[in-house]
């Protein structure tokens, strides 16, 4: 085995468990005292909570039970046959189940943002507090093509689509060395440290005989297209009828949504605040976790 | 009759030999909570080449899909898995596979020759736009067999089906596929996607007589 890659301040769960969600087992991970309060987490598409290893514990720190879970396919949860948004909602309510039926303050990043504003949605009951960070995805932010172009880059990717699926049966992510795995998330994630993308590699990939392996399902990839619009998202904010703090990031990130200030402004609810951090990227609690966690402590405690 | 075993990722498809022949195959696709029937329905019975029926994800003796997740592009590879076994085909689709239908036939554009859309269970899905939104802890429970899978039907009347993004598809099948008639719309029901569709070029309405005889000769 590889010598452990420490980060600093990075500290791994407390407890790890297992929960069903509809015959899938999504894997859940928690910091703090059992006893305290609990706060739900949930992690960007192509993460896994791990992504939280320093974020998590400043939360715990101020005495909350911080819980997360791997998406379906993503870290340490059961790869499915098949992905969709519906499904995601579905396993995060199995772990809400498995934690409180109580309403509890609620943390999204990314597509976790986008997932948690839904829930709260459907179910604000269960969510008493709303934290999106950097997963408010906005209409404005998408580049306007003609539809010459976009019937060409359509084709395009429907094939490359379609081929990706015919391939599926028995198929394995690239092995690769820590340094490896590393330097490839740093084309989609190039404002975060490596040593972090290092540390992140030991808990997000297992070591096989040829090499590193990142643990997500190679079924999933990134692009593709399908009906949803981002707008879709946004709809949902002027609904909440909790605290909402949305947190953006400013600076370019292949990940991040670019979503104008002014969009969200226009749909926040009344008890929401927006904060727009300067020189920050899209991952906004791995680049400023100290602030991000404060932000959120102005909220929730 | 055995059917044909295909693996799509997880999940094993069943792909029916309906009638054996020479020449290109029609394959059918069943609609929502339906299979491929037993026999060639008599309605398809002008078609001159083979038929064959497949059994969509969570669908008659197709697997079912573990903690669902169903959504309709997903379909459209269990087809297009389909078409790399038998080749280029016409597609009949009813209901849901006449949706299926159309997005593998935007996505596939050069195999598939000519998509026949016609009425059926699940043809409008979940509408234009997201209604409001819900999270169900259960479903029913699954018949005898597994198969239809409840959470399909489920997550199947939901998915989201604008016209503007069928009629991206149909722009596809009709541009790609070189054929003046990519698809022929048979049934009387029109759901938003569906006029969208309907009202694209390289897409006429007609009888289904004159949509076999029309794909037949193509």
């Amino acid at each position: 085995m590889s010598e452990a890659i420490t980060y600093p301040g990075a500290r791994r769960p407390d407890r790890r468990r297992t929960v069903d969600s509809h015959g899938l087992a999504i894997a859940v991970h928690e910091w703090g005292d059992e006893a305290d309060p609990p706060l739900l987490m949930a992690h960007g598409g192509f993460d896994f909570a791990g992504t939280f290893d320093v974020f998590a514990p400043m939360l715990a720190a101020a005495g909350f039970r911080v819980v997360s879970w791997d998406h379906r396919g993503h870290g340490d949860s059961q790869h499915a046959a098949l992905y969709n948004w519906e499904a995601d909602l579905r396993d995060a309510v199995a772990v809400f189940d498995s934690v409180t039926f109580d309403a509890v303050p609620v943390i999204g990043h990314s597509k976790g943002g986008s997932l948690m504003l839904q829930l709260a949605d459907a179910l604000p009951h269960r969510v008493s507090h709303l934290i999106n960070l950097d997963g408010l995805p906005s209409r404005r932010s998408f580049p306007d093509i003609s539809d010459h172009q976009r019937t060409k880059l359509m084709a395009k990717e429907l094939t490359a689509w379609l081929d990706h699926r015919r391939s599926l049966v028995d198929a394995q992510r690239k092995p690769g060395t820590i340094e490896e795995l590393a330097d490839r998330r740093a084309l989609m994630n190039p404002r975060l440290p490596v040593e972090w993308l290092r540390y992140l590699v030991t808990i997000g990939a297992r070591e096989d005989p040829d090499g590193w392996r990142w643990k997500i399902d190679p079924t999933l990839r990134f692009g593709g297209f399908g009906p949803w619009r981002p707008e879709w998202s946004m709809m949902r904010l002027p609904d909440i009828g909790v605290p909402v703090l949305a947190v953006l990031g400013t600076a370019p990130d292949p990940m991040g949504w670019a979503t104008p200030e002014a969009d969200v402004l226009s749909h926040l609810p009344p008890a929401g605040r927006l904060v727009m951090l300067q020189d920050v990227g899209h991952f906004v609690h791995i680049e400023r976790p100290r602030e991000v966690a404060d932000l959120v402590l102005g909220v929730v405690a | 009759m055995t059917p044909v075993w295909l693996q799509h990722n997880k999940v094993r498809l069943a792909l029916h030999e309906m009638r054996a022949g020479a020449g290109r195959p029609l394959l059918h696709l069943h609609g929502l909570a339906e299979r491929t029937p037993s026999e060639v329905p008599a309605h398809l019975a002008g078609w001159p080449g083979p038929v064959w029926g497949l059994d969509l994800s969570g669908h008659g003796a197709s697997d079912v899909a573990a903690g669902a997740g169903y959504f309709c592009e997903a379909l459209m590879g269990d087809v297009d898995i389909a078409i790399a076994h038998l080749g280029p085909v016409t597609i009949y689709g009813r209901g849901l596979g006449a949706y299926v239908g159309l997005l593998v036939a935007g996505g596939r554009a050069e195999e598939v020759r000519g998509a026949i859309l016609a009425d059926g269970p699940g043809l409008a899905g979940g509408g234009p736009s997201p209604s409001s939104p819900s999270v169900p802890s259960a479903v029913g429970p699954p018949p005898p067999g597994g198969t239809p899978d409840p959470w399909a039907l489920y997550e199947l009347t939901r998915d989201v089906r604008p016209p503007d993004y069928a009629a991206t598809f149909a722009r596809q099948a009709s541009t790609r596929s070189g054929l003046d008639t990519a698809i022929a719309v048979v049934g009387v029901n029109r759901p938003p996607w569906l006029e969208g569709v309907a009202a694209e070029p390289g897409v006429i309405e007609c009888t289904l007589e004159d949509a076999i005889q029309l794909f037949a000769r193509s």
